[in-house]
């Protein structure tokens, strides 16, 4: 139990996607000018994170580790490793699990899937979801108790981040920045400073 | 456009607006993810610019030769499938030759599959245009991307490490024996941010056109 609140707390502070590995800035950039969207689109990550990681889990370690396949095709199938694949099996499997969760969130919960809608097909190609699925590959995660808390905590980081930086960039409007520095450039560097903020976690260990 | 016109101006401009004007990470603002990582080290983040400006230039002529079979609904598997199939070969071939540097840059290389430069291009130019253009088209903008990439890295293993390339330059020089200290901050990865954000503050005072509203 210990370990799994640890490594959720490591996932939303200190190994946080956007400040210390920026994945999914362009997202994050793009979508961060008002709260509400980027409400909508924290949620829809942190949804697809907690299916894809788990998924994508599984799949390394039945079908494309080294000797993964022997449960299913007996010993003789020892020496085969297919990790190479894993980089098109991640990205089918993300692309897929995007579109399905998009046709079963549609069908049972229409209020969800018009806060959502928008956001899931821009979700595929979100480095943030990629990323998650490449860091549970190369930390190996013990069992799939684990790789479910890390991708949940993953989703909430990011999705701190965005509604920390949207609040920020809703005020910023009535300040008098730099005209050079407008828009994009004092984004930059406001993320930054959060991006220094956050790393007052590092070091916590529970 | 006539055949021989490989260089037109047309042409040359796709080629040059990527580097300035209509850079891909500080104008168009794609790419920035691996453009902030990898820029510890200048080493990583030339490896990093080799491999896109790779897979940029061929995921480009590929998808522009296929243009007119591709179905535009299932257009993006088809176009992830052909980079993920581009990012595997570049995966492969920095483990065989230069291991050191593909274990620094871990999952950053599989990021490229997700480096929406690469998508963005594909979807804004190469769906539209003939083969030679689009690899034109995928070289500027991979260029674009890279001397980004490259200044970052310059300035943060400078003022970080005090190291260009892994070769001890401060030291050689001799600034540390006047007080000189590195400033070790330039290596965490917010200064990367502000970096970035820098150089677009200097690139817009530059050129005015590119300002934004509040």
């Amino acid at each position: 139990m210990q370990e799994l609140a640890n490594i959720f707390i490591k996932s939303i502070f200190i190994e946080n996607m956007v400040f210390a590995y920026f994945l999914g800035m362009c997202s994050y950039l793009a979508i961060s000018k008002t709260v509400k969207t980027s409400v909508g689109m924290g949620m829809a990550v942190i949804f697809v994170l907690s299916i894809t990681v788990p998924i994508n889990y599984l799949l390394v370690n039945f079908v494309l580790e080294k000797g993964a396949l022997v449960w299913l095709l007996g010993d003789e199938f020892i020496d085969i490793d297919l990790s190479f694949l894993s980089f098109i099996m991640f990205i089918a499997v993300i692309a897929s699990m995007v579109q399905l969760v998009e046709m079963i969130v549609e069908k049972f919960s229409p209020t969800l899937y018009s806060s959502l809608g928008v956001f899931l097909p821009l979700i595929a190609v979100n480095c943030a979801i990629l990323g998650g699925s490449l860091f549970m590959q190369e930390r190996a995660y013990n069992n799939i108790t684990e790789a479910v808390v890390f991708g949940f905590g993953s989703g909430i980081g990011w999705f701190l981040a965005i509604v920390g930086i949207a609040a920020i960039r809703e005020k910023i409007r009535y300040s008098n920045v730099p005209p050079a520095l407008r828009g994009l450039g004092i984004t930059f560097i406001i993320t930054g400073l959060m991006g220094i903020a956050f790393m007052s976690f590092m070091g916590i260990k529970l | 456009m006539s055949k021989n016109a490989l260089f037109s101006k047309k042409n040359r401009s796709l080629l040059t607006d990527p580097l300035d004007d209509n850079n891909p990470v500080t104008v168009q603002v794609l790419g920035i993810c691996s453009a902030l990582a990898i820029t510890v080290q200048l080493k990583s983040a030339v490896v990093m610019a080799l491999s896109v400006i790779f897979v940029m230039c061929v995921a480009n002529v590929v998808v522009s030769l296929l243009r007119k079979f591709i179905p535009s609904r299932i257009r993006i598997i088809v176009q992830l499938v052909v980079i993920a199939s581009l990012v595997i070969i570049v995966d492969e071939v920095l483990k065989a030759y230069v291991y050191d540097v593909s274990k620094e840059l871990t999952v950053f290389v599989g990021l490229i599959i997700t480096n929406c430069i690469i998508m963005g291009r594909l979807e804004a130019f190469a769906l539209a245009n003939s083969p030679w253009e689009s690899f034109l088209d995928g070289l500027g903008n991979a260029f674009g991307y890279g001397w980004i990439l490259i200044a970052v890295a310059f300035f943060r293993e400078l003022l970080g490490a005090g190291t260009l390339y892994g070769y001890p330059v401060l030291e050689n020089l001799g600034i540390y024996d006047l007080g000189y200290e590195n400033n070790g901050m330039m290596i965490l990865p917010p200064m990367a941010l502000v970096t970035v954000g820098v150089i677009i503050w200097i690139q817009r005072m530059r050129n005015k056109k590119l300002i934004e509203s509040n």
